[in-house]
């Protein structure tokens, strides 16, 4: 039976280089408290060299012109911590969430999978560098010997069955304790760590090598627990957990950013760690959440919620919203007055005084299929954003992912040809923002007898299939095509000359071609509807023909019983 | 003097080979006869340069001929007897004026895609697509991307905005660029096996702006894939990019253009003032010609056909 421990050492520096990759080689301190008390928690080597240890006080640290300071952020070291979870649960179905920096999973049965120990070691190794993981890989018989280990020996180890207090031996005793505890626990291991040391017991060596009875005379069993460790022999059954299904990442920004083009790089660095992390889990994603909190100086918290691309579900309510919160938005910016009743329906007002508050966008990001390129969704963001800007300086960005099945496709040979999912998406997107939203999609007839009675959905391309060959009677193949019309949108309002009630002559001011003397008619038909509702609709049609030019063209002329006027509809093409 | 362009060694930045000199031959040619045969020498010398400078220069007589393109059924009976169909990877235009069938020619044809399966997408530039009719051709509008070109696009609104008269522009000309810039994104995006471009209400005027060389991209763009580009519109604007071309009128007399189940009805019309109801009469169809004007497909000589459409009421 084999153990595997990923162990992040110096969570909280790691938490923040994965945000911010580029001060890898840049001496770092991760700082927490209100100020002005704040304290470092954290230092990296290079900024362990330039004599800048933790407790020390923000304002001591800063006297330090080379040293970049970060305020500790619990949602980046969450957004770690899943990271770790969802390495070890591509190995493993059987993980143990130890502590934030520490996971043990259990390896029995995986190397049918993955080879050898040393294969899957390095495995883990390499999927936690992808995940922006710097961890320690180790591989023992027992839980508790590969987490100490992890602890000790950087890199990947693995200790063989029976070797562990010989490899364990030249550790020193910290790596017992967890150095993140608090309180009373980390005092208990303070007092024992301090005892330990002046009996001279420096390592796990000489820890294991103590006689039992006199260390459990003066230690108790917590001495005879930590002895049993130091000897890499104590056993326990993992807990295992059920990591969630929650994959989000954030990252904070010390200065607020104006330009969407340094959005999109950091954006592009956290969808590839989203991205990554779903992938470990053999997931994709069918809708993407974007947060951006932004710097608001007029003193006013609101939050609102800007529609992102339409989905099928949306309302008309909804649509107004969208035509509001962008106004909102430059309202905000501009310290307006909230009396107006558009504007305030749609945001919290509060009474706090003056100061920096902030204000939520987000944008939603529906996709008609799972996906998982973070290339694509990059893409879409960047579309989105240019249609929809933020409007004010971005402080923080928060993106996360809903999980989904991957898609499966079989593709065929005969099948005939469709769009890429993830390259029409982008085509959409992009021909979205040179017609609009609305105006580009696929064709949905609603329950109505309105001569307009469609909206516009998602277009969505699914998988090719083959369509079923229909066995259908000669004389529906042989059918004649359909007489189509051809709309004016808006209808054309004419000038009509009437004798007894009917179309005698038509005039259209704004197209020349619709005018001459009614050569043919058939009508009136009567047509209406939803005169419960508040569009309801009354006319008259009549199908005319008229003289263009040589030829002869059939319109449609409606007469509207309820505002009044005529219009030419359309015409039979 | 031939046009053909001749490459020499200097233009194709090769080295000009000298042939080795000659050994004089004393005593035995006069000094004329020499001058000539050194002439004659550096004649052959030079066509013997070009010959080595032109190795990958394929005569025309060995040129393959370019493959005939498969055709796809239009969805008209009568069409497919005329043209054979419509051809993939090619450009085809269907002309006409108003109530000439254009409209009805291009719902078939897209019906005809769709019941085989293949995503279609029309590129509207007038907005003018009537959902009712789409649905009664048969279409599967779940098959169907129609890109609706406007004047209340984002871009337009910006320039509205302007103040500036040299930013504002015509809306004629603001749609045909959004038209343009949409077939050009689909045309890359690939997997559509027929996508159309309605320009049937756009001016003439307005149409002809549309560069050649863009026509041409379009056409590139569709080579060699299944999609099938189709364009309708007023008059050919194409030019020789389009590979078929249909000519659609309508008949001047209107009476042969109405088709009524009453015999009746047709005679009534002749008259100027009918003594039938009007709400008696029902335009149950229209009477398309199409002439094909040009085919590089599949080498026909001109000729016209004509065929009925029935309106959705007709039954």
């Amino acid at each position: 039976m084999s153990f595997a421990c990923i162990f992040v050492p110096n969570f909280s520096i790691a938490a923040e280089l994965r945000a911010e990759p580029e001060l890898q080689d840049q001496p770092i301190a991760v700082f927490e408290g209100k100020p002005p008390l704040e304290k470092i928690i954290a230092v990296n080597e290079y900024a362990a060299r330039l004599s800048i240890a933790p407790s020390m006080t923000k304002a001591q640290a800063e006297l330090c012109s080379e040293l970049v300071l970060r305020s500790r952020s619990p949602l980046q070291e969450a957004s770690t911590h899943a990271a770790m979870l969802d390495c070890a649960q591509s190995f493993s179905p059987c993980v143990e969430d130890t502590a934030c920096d520490t996971s043990i999973f259990d390896l029995s049965g995986m190397g049918s999978l993955f080879g050898s120990l040393p294969k899957i070691s390095q495995a883990i190794a390499d999927r936690a560098s992808t995940l922006g993981l710097k961890a320690n890989i180790t591989v023992a018989s027992n839980p508790d010997a590969a987490l100490i280990a992890a602890r000790g020996f950087p890199g990947v180890t693995i200790i063989p069955a029976g070797k562990e207090a010989e490899q364990l031996g030249s550790l020193p005793i910290k790596v017992l304790f967890n150095d993140r505890l608090e309180g009373d626990e980390k005092d208990s291991a303070d007092r024992l760590l301090e005892t330990l040391d002046r009996w001279g017991i420096r390592s796990l060596r000489a820890l294991a090598a103590l006689p039992e009875i006199a260390l459990s005379e003066r230690l108790g069993q917590q001495g005879l627990h930590l002895q049993k460790l130091a000897r890499g022999a104590a056993s326990r059954t993992l807990v295992p957990v059920e990591a969630p299904l929650i994959f989000e990442e954030a990252v904070e920004l010390e200065h607020p950013i104006v330009l969407l083009e340094p959005l999109a790089f950091l954006l592009n660095r956290l969808l590839d760690q989203l991205c990554a992390r779903l992938g470990s889990r053999a997931l994709a994603t069918q809708e993407l959440r974007l947060t951006l909190e932004l710097s608001n100086l007029t003193g006013i918290e609101d939050e609102f919620e800007n529609i992102g691309i339409p989905s099928e579900s949306d309302g008309n309510d909804k649509a107004m919203l969208k035509q509001v919160a962008p106004s909102l938005s430059r309202f905000v910016r501009q310290g307006g007055d909230f009396d107006s009743p558009s504007s305030t329906d749609q945001c919290r007002q509060s009474k706090a005084p003056q100061a920096r508050r902030q204000t939520s966008f987000i944008r939603k990001l529906s996709l008609p299929l799972p996906m998982l390129d973070a290339k694509v969704f990059l893409k879409l963001l960047q579309l989105d954003l240019n249609a929809h800007p933020p409007g004010a300086p971005i402080i923080k960005i928060h993106i996360s992912a809903e999980p989904a099945r991957p898609r499966s496709a079989q593709g065929g040979l005969f099948l005939p040809p469709s769009p890429e999912p993830e390259k029409l998406e982008l085509t959409l997107a992009r021909i979205a923002g040179i017609v609009g939203e609305q105006k580009v999609g696929a064709v949905e007839l609603l329950d109505t007898h309105h001569p307009e009675g469609f909206r516009m959905r998602r277009f969505v391309a699914e998988v090719a299939r083959k369509v079923p060959q229909k066995k259908t009677p000669d004389s529906v193949e042989a059918q004649s095509a359909v007489t189509a019309l051809r709309r004016f949108r808006p209808p054309l309002r004419v000038n009509v000359t009437l004798e007894n009630g009917q179309p005698l002559r038509l005039h259209c001011p704004k197209k020349k071609e619709v005018q001459g003397e009614v050569l043919w008619k058939a009508g009136p038909w009567r047509f209406s509807g939803d005169w419960w509702d508040r569009d309801a609709w009354s006319r008259d049609e009549w199908d005319l023909a008229l003289r263009n030019g040589e030829a002869i063209a059939f319109y449609r002329l409606i007469h509207d019983l309820l505002g009044g006027g005529w219009f030419v509809e359309g015409t039979y093409d | 003097m031939s046009s053909a362009v001749v490459s020499t060694s200097a233009a194709l930045g090769r080295p000009f080979i000298f042939d080795a000199d000659p050994e004089p031959e004393v005593g035995s040619l006069s000094a004329e006869q020499l001058q000539q045969k050194s002439v004659a020498k550096v004649l052959h010398s030079t066509i013997n340069n070009q010959k080595s400078a032109l190795p990958l220069v394929t005569p025309a007589s060995r040129l393959e001929i370019r493959p005939t393109p498969e055709m796809a059924p239009s969805g008209v009976t009568e069409l497919d007897a005329l043209t054979g169909g419509l051809p993939r990877g090619c450009l085809t235009e269907i002309c006409g004026p108003a109530s000439s069938g254009r409209t009805t020619v291009l719902l078939a044809a897209l019906a005809a895609a769709t019941r085989r399966g293949e995503y279609c997408a029309l590129i509207d530039a007038s907005d003018a697509l009537d959902a009712h009719s789409v649905a009664a051709s048969g279409i599967d509008l779940d098959r169907l991307l129609w890109v609706r070109c406007g004047e209340d696009s984002p871009a337009h609104q910006s320039t509205k905005k302007s103040f500036s008269p040299s930013e504002k522009t015509n809306p004629a000309e603001h749609r045909l660029e959004q038209l343009l810039k949409a077939t050009d994104l689909l045309l890359e995006s690939g997997g559509f096996g027929m996508i159309v471009l309605d320009l049937a209400d756009v001016t003439l005027q307005a149409a002809r702006r549309i560069p050649l060389t863009t026509w041409f991209r379009f056409r590139r763009a569709v080579e060699h894939k299944p999609t099938i580009l189709l364009a309708i519109e007023q008059q050919p604007i194409a030019g020789s990019c389009s590979s078929l071309l249909l000519q659609l009128k309508v008949p001047s007399s209107p009476f042969s253009v109405l088709s009524s189940r009453r015999q009746v009805a047709g005679a009534e019309c002749t008259s100027a003032r009918s003594t039938r109801p009007t709400h008696a009469h029902l335009l149950t169809g229209l009477e398309i010609n199409v002439e094909l004007a040009r085919s590089r497909v599949d080498r026909k000589p001109a000729c016209s056909i004509a065929f009925e459409t029935k309106t959705a009421w007709a039954g």
